[in-house]
């Protein structure tokens, strides 16, 4: 569940999406007007799309298993109930995956941003023998995808476990590690086209003005690029917190689990779907995302369209 | 305070070479100013004494020590930025204490620096906005705070005027005037406006191609120039320069240009003698020394018919525009003279102002 650039609202300017039809004299308005209908049409129909799937788990989640299992309209709740929440936040182990998600996600977001910042910072503006190439580096580790990873990587850990005694699968915080794989290229980059944004000139003068590079970073690239590294903190947020894949090949006993592993084992035995609970677990999991991006959604869009004029 | 001395000071990026070799040594308290067009090599110079760009070759000595290898927070200088470069999440007052700050210079120490900079510069009632709260002018005018507090050896600035509007940017080529006469501090100060360098400079360095033109107060480069570089690019409206030949007729020289024969001047004829064969001959003439027909005329001045082809009101004067050996010549003339375009008008070139140029070497004879 990667947060996905096309979805980010785009200034769709007037008559951008007809742009290169010949233009009649006094025809701008109605230019605009067919622009902005077919920029509707489009946020209409996405807006749908996207917002599907989460109404009717919504709309499940009310239920209870019999409804659920009966024949009626699946779109509407004759008898809604909160039961499928209430089992949910009295049962130890879901919660036990909440707080292992939540300090698993923090730890990665501190850790990546440890990483990236530094790294984004030296690729952005300190020249060195390589700096252009590493900077590709790290876009194409980006480009391959966990399912490509994932069984190298339990390799690796697994060879690492046979050297050194220590017991490193099936822990939740194994997950710390191996997250940042898919965060740190990411963020790095995101942040490279922000700190390159900023003008050389305000490194000249902090650097006139007595600053070394660390308090450059620290005092001036830092707060002027703060919706970038919002913007970053917020994906890697999400990812660690969505992450399905990993968890499910790195960690199998119950009390070790983060909620994407932990909702789809409990909550399905068998050929048997708690469908209430998994709807009802679903969305409390998207909550605290959700919550990140509607309080931080100015910076976040801010960061994104900066990086990318510039990256 | 300190001198400021360049020894052969050169500047190369990969192959292609910006400074070549420049020396130029600025006294304590004195007011510099690098002129020339773009690409000329100024701002490279002015970024290595700042030690913003490494020295390929030569020295830059600051005070008693040379600073090749000095970073350029230790080399005690302050540096204003064409973009002012202020710290955009900062505030007025935090933006020029920012250096001090760094330094650990004790609160009591910085508020009295920070409050008298702001004095100066009219800052007093800003100092808790933020710059985008703040319009192109005093934006400006923190940027030199930010120099001022510090109290460096040299003020270092790049272009700072380029970027205000026409008006604003007369009132701050004063005010950078009356604050350098308070703080007498060593200034280097890089334009592209041989205005702005005329008003600021206790002399002016024109520099061309990555070399030094000529080193000189403005009117010494305004009367004296050098070069043919030098008396074309000194002075608005620019110098005519006009292609003729020199003649000797009955024991006098006389310069012929487009038919019209302007006597040289009795004490300038032994300088001029030895080029009387050469056909590379410029004659540089300033706009305000042809002026229209006067009652009385002075030894020097010689009246000649033109032709005017466009004529620019300016109020206080008139440009008179006319072709001469296929080159527009410009006039300064009288708003009460009467010229016309198309109206041909008696015109008087003041050859004690002339400067002939060997156009081969580029050298005022």
């Amino acid at each position: 569940m990667r947060p996905s650039l096309s979805s980010v609202p785009q200034n769709l300017s007037p008559g951008g999406v007809l742009a290169g039809k010949p233009a009649k004299t006094g025809s701008m308005k109605g230019d605009r007007r067919r622009a902005l209908f077919w920029s509707y049409f489009f946020l209409v129909l996405f807006a749908i799309f996207f917002l599907t799937p989460p109404i009717y788990m919504m709309i499940t989640s009310l239920k209870s298993s019999a409804e659920i299992g009966a024949i009626t309209n699946p779109w509407f709740v004759y008898a809604p109930t909160l039961e499928n929440y209430t089992a949910l936040l009295g049962s130890e182990q879901y919660l036990t995956f909440f707080k292992n998600s939540a300090i698993v996600s923090l730890v990665v977001v501190v850790i990546t941003m440890l990483i990236s910042i530094p790294a984004a910072f030296a690729l952005a503006r300190m020249k060195f023998w390589g700096s252009a190439t590493l900077g590709m580096g790290i876009f194409l580790t980006y480009l391959i995808p966990e399912t490509l990873l994932f069984i190298p990587l339990f390799k690796i850990f697994a060879w690492i476990q046979d050297m050194t005694g220590i017991e490193v699968m099936n822990h939740y915080w194994v997950l710390m590690f191996i997250y940042p794989t898919l965060t740190v290229p990411f963020c790095t980059w995101i942040m490279i086209g922000y700190f390159a944004s900023v003008p050389k000139e305000l490194d000249e003068a902090a650097l006139i003005d007595g600053a070394g590079y660390l308090q450059m970073l620290t005092k001036i690239f830092i707060p002027v690029a703060l919706p970038g590294i919002i913007a970053a903190t917020i994906f890697a947020f999400t990812v660690s917190w969505a992450d399905f894949l990993y968890p499910m090949a790195f960690t199998t006993s119950a009390d070790q689990l983060v909620l994407p592993a932990g909702i789809v084992t409990i909550l399905i035995r068998g050929d048997v779907y708690a469908w209430g609970q998994i709807m009802a677990a679903c969305l409390l999991g998207a909550l605290p995302p959700l919550l990140i991006y509607a309080f931080l959604m100015d910076y976040y869009i801010a960061g994104l369209t900066a990086g990318a004029t510039k990256g | 305070m300190a001198h400021v001395s360049l020894k052969n000071l050169v500047k190369n990026y990969e192959d292609t070479p910006a400074v070549r070799g420049i020396d130029l040594d600025i006294p304590d308290k004195q007011f510099v100013v690098l002129v020339g067009p773009s690409g000329c090599g100024k701002t490279t110079t002015l970024r290595m004494i700042a030690g913003l760009e490494d020295i390929t070759a030569g020295e830059v000595v600051i005070g008693e020590d040379v600073v090749n290898d000095v970073p350029a927070k230790d080399r005690n200088i302050a540096m204003v930025f064409q973009n002012y470069a202020l710290y955009p999440h900062m505030t007025v007052h935090e933006n020029m204490s920012f250096g001090l700050r760094l330094k650990k210079v004790p609160k009591a120490e910085i508020n009295r620096r920070v409050d008298d900079a702001a004095r100066i510069l009219g800052l007093a009632d800003l100092l808790n906005r933020k710059p985008k709260q703040l319009s192109g002018g005093q934006r400006q005018r923190v940027a030199m705070g930010r120099a001022i507090v510090r109290e460096p050896k040299v003020f270092l600035f790049d272009e700072p005027l380029s970027n205000l509007d026409a008006k604003l940017r007369v009132q701050m080529r004063t005010e950078i005037k009356k604050i350098h006469q308070k703080v007498r501090t060593t200034t280097v100060y890089v334009t592209h406006d041989q205005v702005e360098a005329m008003t600021l400079a206790d002399r002016v360095v024109v520099m061309n191609g990555g070399r030094i033109e000529q080193v000189g107060a403005p009117n010494e480069l305004y009367h004296r120039p050098e070069t043919k570089f030098v008396a074309g690019f000194i002075g608005s409206p620019a110098m005519n320069m006009i292609p003729c030949r020199l003649e000797e007729a009955a024991g006098a020289l006389r310069m012929h240009v487009d038919g019209i024969a302007l006597p040289v001047p009795k004490e300038r004829e032994a300088r001029y003698r030895p080029h009387l064969r050469s056909e590379k001959l410029v004659c540089g003439l300033r706009p305000e020394h042809l002026f229209e027909q006067r009652p009385h005329l002075e030894p020097g001045q010689q009246p000649f018919e033109a032709k005017p082809e466009v004529v620019e009101p300016m109020g206080n004067q008139t440009l008179v525009f006319f072709p001469l050996n296929g080159i527009d010549v410009c006039a300064n003339v009288d708003p009460g003279c009467g010229a016309e375009p198309g109206k041909p008008l008696r015109l008087v070139a003041d050859l004690r102002h002339l400067h002939l140029i060997d156009d081969s070497t580029g050298r005022v004879l």
